[in-house]
């Protein structure tokens, strides 16, 4: 609490605000991915915690800390920046993989694979035993 | 000096990043460029290959461009999961964009972009065509998709890469 109490109105507000906007999308991100219908449709709502929901929190952090201590304080902004570089990585693998599984299963509405060279993601997974 | 220094950009930028996860002293100045120069030989040894910048001063303004397409997006996002997708009438849909870059970092610069805006994901590229399956999440005008992609940023990477 002592530490809070030092912090001046004007460095509360806007920290106060951007931790709700960053907290409120990263909520709405997870609820969409519990109430939306479809694995590709939820690849898209943990991407409102990525980006925005991510950049207001350490926007946040930024403000609130720099002007506790008096001095800029910039590492937070290198979380946003990592988590924005790796999130296609995930985003990629999460995709193609469930690209690979509709197409195994002949599941309707899936565009037909298009990679070149025929890779062993068009052999149908039936013939396994 | 390029012996010693083969990556010019990425050493300055660890040297930057140290700086930030420490304190600006003089000392940690010094090991933060010894570390960065022996990552830039690293670097080098792995060989990748050398991305050119033609124009790096549009840059900054690519930079604000996406900004404020993600803000924008995360509010639209936000807006149908809140509304339960305007009533379920919101359609998904998979879009194919021929893209005419092929510079490997220009390519993962718009998967950057790309994921960071909520409500278009990158599925797969394939590299002999050269055409990219998106998802897009709120489908209603294929062709106004096309044209972010291609014209909004595709067009301003092949103009800073290559």
């Amino acid at each position: 609490m002592s530490h809070l109490d030092t912090v001046p109105l004007w460095a509360a507000i806007p920290a106060a605000l951007l931790v709700l906007l960053g907290s409120g999308l990263t909520l709405l991100g997870t609820i969409g991915l519990v109430r939306l219908n479809g694995f590709y449709d939820r690849l898209h709502a943990p991407t409102l915690g990525t980006s925005w929901g991510t950049l207001g929190i350490v926007l946040a952090s930024v403000i609130l800390f720099s002007t506790l201590e008096h001095r800029p304080v910039l590492h937070d902004v290198l979380i946003g920046l990592f988590v924005t570089v790796t999130t296609p990585v995930t985003l990629m693998l999460l995709g193609r993989a469930a690209l690979h599984r509709d197409r195994a299963e002949q599941a309707p509405g899936v565009p037909p694979a298009m990679l070149h060279p025929p890779t062993s993601e068009q052999v149908p997974l039936e013939q396994s035993p | 000096m390029s012996r010693l220094v083969p990556h010019p950009f990425l050493t300055l930028g660890l040297v930057l990043i140290w700086l930030m996860l420490t304190r600006f002293s003089l000392g940690h100045l010094l090991l933060g460029m010894l570390v960065a120069v022996i990552a830039g030989w690293a670097m080098s040894a792995l060989q990748p290959e050398r991305p050119r910048l033609r124009r790096g001063s549009a840059i900054p303004r690519l930079l604000g461009i996406v900004a404020w397409d993600i803000l924008r997006s995360n509010a639209a996002v936000a807006w149908l999961i809140l509304t339960g997708s305007r009533g379920g009438t919101r359609r998904s849909g998979f879009l194919h964009v021929p893209l005419r870059l092929r510079h490997p970092s220009a390519l993962a610069v718009l998967a950057i972009i790309v994921t960071a805006t909520p409500g278009t994901a990158w599925l797969e590229y394939d590299q002999e065509s050269g055409v990219l399956l998106l998802h897009v999440f709120d489908l209603v005008d294929k062709a106004q998709w096309l044209d972010l992609i291609q014209n909004r940023y595709e067009a301003r990477l092949l103009e800073i890469f290559e």
